[in-house]
């Protein structure tokens, strides 16, 4: 065993830097190295059309709305669980606030109402997901599968199998707006980033999250309310959905059920390559973010050269097991 | 068969070992944590390469390549995690690795048959061989484990702490198991840091610090404890339980249990502890005595009785309700049950607190490292930085982390289960004092231990459980460590 020496003060000497960039910056490196060569890599091959504001923009706005549920995942899976129902409950969401009474109480009183209404359903899915894991004691990839199944099927009976076409003129000139020019949708991403990074790092519900991922026995033991907090971080990664649907409402401007779909995969692949680790206790938002990008970017690319889908999930598949590995070598590391 | 003889020296964490082991003896390796035991039996059984030195197997020189080389030659290893798949038949475990198959299809009657032979052979022949293991006792397990290394037909036997999850009763079938092998000539190096254990079973003793011999080849009946300890620790252990303070007559009852039942584990509980006191609870692992502090502390919810702290009665089956109102417990799996082994040391002791300093959400984590490295240092925690992963210390400093953790949170009664398993024994007599000195400053302690000798030197009063029931109570220098084994042993008979 390699013993480092390190001062009883070394603590607060290194924590300027590296404890502004909560920690995860050294980690992230690799992914940090891993964007620029896709940007060097698109601006070779594509050139102006790659490296301009306007397609870096178009690529963050690509991932705004899987960045948004990540980030909600990035929670439930540092505390050790697993959402997949959150694409499905998205298209559920979407459905819900598309529903025509809604769009007419909306017209009627506030836009606001179809973002509260897209919120809240994507909110009580969690809520249910919640209290069937912390209580029910059903393992979360089933009771989230369970869920997956449930609400694609509820939305499709809700539109009955149409797409609900977004008439309320509010919603779409405040969401479709932008803002010192960038499109709402990516301050909407940057608010939940900012807000997902605060809430990990520097709160007590953040503590807790890690604490039961990394030990849920000792956390309980410790006087941590388990189960209830349980609950709550599946609630936000409802939440998270929920965001999510309006932020497709808006970009589609029509509800349906099969909005969504597989997003679950996708996001749960960002949070891993980022480096939050599947079996919990350690989760870092820089690194589902930049997880994110990397996969946005990596589309991006292909797209701009004309390659097919096909070719950029092979290498989305490489980049997950590649990124996987290096996770374990470093998990390997911190255990000797 | 001709004598076998190892020698070697050094490996990193191995610097000059020199150890010979011959033919139907029990050669116990003594040493304490991080002294190089597991690196000892790693270069033996082929997982690590030695960098220097030689090993010699019956007269001749061997290179260990790797673990199916070890076996080969006839060194097999029981490892001190229990190496067998849950999910397969007794059977299938034995035979696992040299499965008897023709053409890839398993023979299952001939394994099933040579595995009930072996299970004859150690004197278990009620383990069917078709029994899945996971639905078995630990001790069983252990017995499979020992069935597969005879499968091997080993000649040595490497055997890693085996004790370790094992009761009194299970410690003596292992024993029997031992003797009838090496009766067969076949030769067990013994891996223990438990003095008793060794006296008993063992014919010599090498003790090993820092990864050399200090001493090899002592005859297990001629060499006193206190020598064995001071070459194991390098130092002289003369006091290693601190002096009793007497507990003032009206010192306020902190914590009262009473009629405390647990359906089908322990019931009819009753018993007291005033601020200053220790108590503690011996028993046979199963006796209930884990159960019942973790029902009193509140992470089991109780099916009848109550417990009251300062008079006030506690909400049944809430820890939150019994930390708020002043316990803390240091479980017994000190690893899987109290630290969270990858995040700093300072974040596991401030687990139960960390709220205290955060304003309206927010942590304040300045505060709570501050607070932290305090009570650290007051522990002398080694090292002292409050910023490494609590994985990386030994396990007398982590059990400093679970006291600080308590300490900082403003814990008047300690429930310890086990507070010195995994401990070695130079950071026991610390721990002792610990214990010790915080008793003196007014907390109530309840400790409990399956080392006889450890509650009895440790404790103010001593309640001895057997069978779910509180079957003696006693001032501890009224009993004698040979009384409790008694009680024990009949109350677990009756």
């Amino acid at each position: 065993m390699s013993t480092q020496t390190v001062s009883p003060h070394a603590g607060d000497k290194r924590s300027v830097l590296s404890r502004a960039l909560g920690g995860s910056a050294g980690r992230s490196l690799g992914l940090i190295i891993a964007l620029l060569a896709l940007f060097v890599i698109g601006t070779i091959t594509a050139g102006d059309r790659f490296a301009s504001f306007d397609n870096i923009l178009t690529i963050i706005r690509f991932a705004s709305i899987i960045g948004v549920i990540s980030i909600g995942m990035t929670f439930v899976i540092t505390a050790g669980g697993i959402d997949l129902s959150v694409g499905s409950v998205l298209g559920l969401a979407s459905v819900v606030a598309t529903l025509s009474w809604v769009q007419q109480f909306a017209t009627s009183t506030n836009w606001i109402v179809m973002v509260i209404v897209a919120i809240a359903v994507g909110g009580l899915a969690g809520l249910i997901n919640g209290i069937v894991i912390a209580y029910g004691n059903v393992v979360a990839f089933i009771a989230t599968l369970a869920m997956l199944v449930a609400a694609r099927g509820l939305a499709e009976v809700l539109a009955n199998r149409t797409t609900q076409i977004v008439i309320e003129p509010g919603f779409l000139s405040a969401m479709r707006g932008e803002l010192i020019g960038v499109p709402i949708l990516v301050w909407i991403f940057v608010v939940v980033v900012a807000a997902g990074w605060f809430i990990l790092n520097r709160t007590t519900f953040g503590r807790r999250t890690v604490a039961i991922g990394g030990n849920l026995e000792a956390a309980r033991l410790a006087g941590i309310k388990v189960k209830r907090h349980l609950m709550y971080v599946y609630i936000l990664s409802g939440l998270t959905a929920g965001i999510a649907a309006v932020m497709m409402l808006a970009r589609t401007t029509a509800g349906t059920s099969t909005h969504g779909t597989l997003y679950e995969l996708d996001a749960i692949a960002a949070v891993v390559v980022g480096g939050t680790l599947l079996i919990g206790g350690r989760g870092t938002i820089m690194g589902t973010v930049l997880g994110v990008m990397i996969f946005s970017t990596l589309t991006n690319v292909f797209t701009q050269n004309n390659l097919s889908t096909s070719v950029q999930n092979i290498a989305k598949g490489v980049i997950i097991v590649a990124a996987v590995m290096l996770q374990q070598r470093f998990a390997n590391r911190s255990k000797k | 068969m001709r004598g076998l003889t190892k020698s070697f020296s050094g490996t990193r964490a191995l610097a000059g070992v020199d150890l010979t082991v011959v033919p139907g003896e029990v050669h116990c390796v003594l040493g304490q944590n991080g002294a190089g035991k597991s690196t000892l039996i790693k270069t033996l059984s082929g997982i690590n390469q030695p960098d220097e030195g030689e090993i010699l197997w019956q007269g001749e020189t061997v290179a260990i390549s790797d673990p199916v080389t070890a076996i080969r030659i006839g060194i097999a290893t029981m490892y001190q995690e229990l190496d067998v798949v849950d999910g397969l038949s007794v059977a299938e475990n034995i035979f696992l690795g040299h499965e008897h198959d023709r053409a890839g299809v398993t023979d299952r009657r001939r394994t099933a048959r040579e595995a009930a032979e072996i299970m004859a052979r150690l004197g278990h022949p009620q383990i069917g061989p078709g029994r899945e293991v996971g639905t078995l006792s630990a001790a069983n397990k252990q017995i499979v484990s020992m069935g597969r290394a005879l499968s091997h037909d080993a000649k040595l036997i490497i055997m890693d702490e085996p004790s370790a999850v094992l009761d009194s009763e299970e410690v003596k079938n292992l024993f029997r198991v031992v003797r009838e092998l090496t009766k067969a000539g076949i030769a067990v190096i013994y891996i223990s840091h438990r003095l008793e254990e060794i006296r008993e079973i063992g014919d010599r003793i090498t003790v090993i610090k820092d990864g050399r011999t200090m001493a090899t080849n002592l005859p297990v009946a001629e060499t006193p404890t206190k020598e064995l300890i001071e070459l194991m620790t390098g130092r002289t252990v003369d006091n290693v339980f601190p002096p009793r303070v007497p507990v003032a007559d009206d010192a306020p009852v902190l914590l009262s249990v009473e009629g405390l039942a647990l359906s089908g584990v322990f019931e009819g509980v009753d018993f007291q502890v005033r601020a200053g006191e220790i108590v503690g609870l011996a028993g046979l692992v199963g006796s209930g005595r884990s159960e019942i502090v973790e029902t009193v502390y509140g992470a089991r919810k109780a099916s009848a009785g109550r417990v009251l702290v300062e008079g006030r009665p506690l909400t049944p089956g809430s820890v939150r309700a019994g930390v708020h109102a002043g316990m803390g417990l240091s479980p017994e799996e000190r690893k899987s049950q109290g630290l969270i082994l990858d995040e700093p040391v300072y974040r596991n002791v401030t687990l139960a607190s960390f709220t205290r300093w955060a304003r309206g959400g927010v942590l304040n984590e300045r505060a709570e490292r501050q607070e932290a490295r305090a009570q650290l240092e007051a522990l002398e925690l080694r090292p002292a930085d409050p910023d490494r992963p609590a994985r990386t210390l030994s396990g007398g400093n982590q059990q400093k982390i679970l006291l600080a953790r308590w300490l900082v949170h403003g814990t008047r009664i300690l429930l310890l289960d086990e507070p010195t398993r995994g401990v070695d024994v130079g950071a026991r007599a610390e721990i002792y004092s610990l214990i010790r000195a915080l008793a003196a400053q007014g907390t109530a302690i309840v400790v409990i231990s399956s080392e006889i000798e450890e509650v009895l030197g440790l404790s103010d009063r001593v309640l001895v459980v057997a069978d779910g029931r509180i079957i003696h109570e006693s001032a501890a220098s009224a009993i004698e460590e040979h009384d409790v084994l008694d009680l024990v042993m009949k109350g677990s008979a009756a």
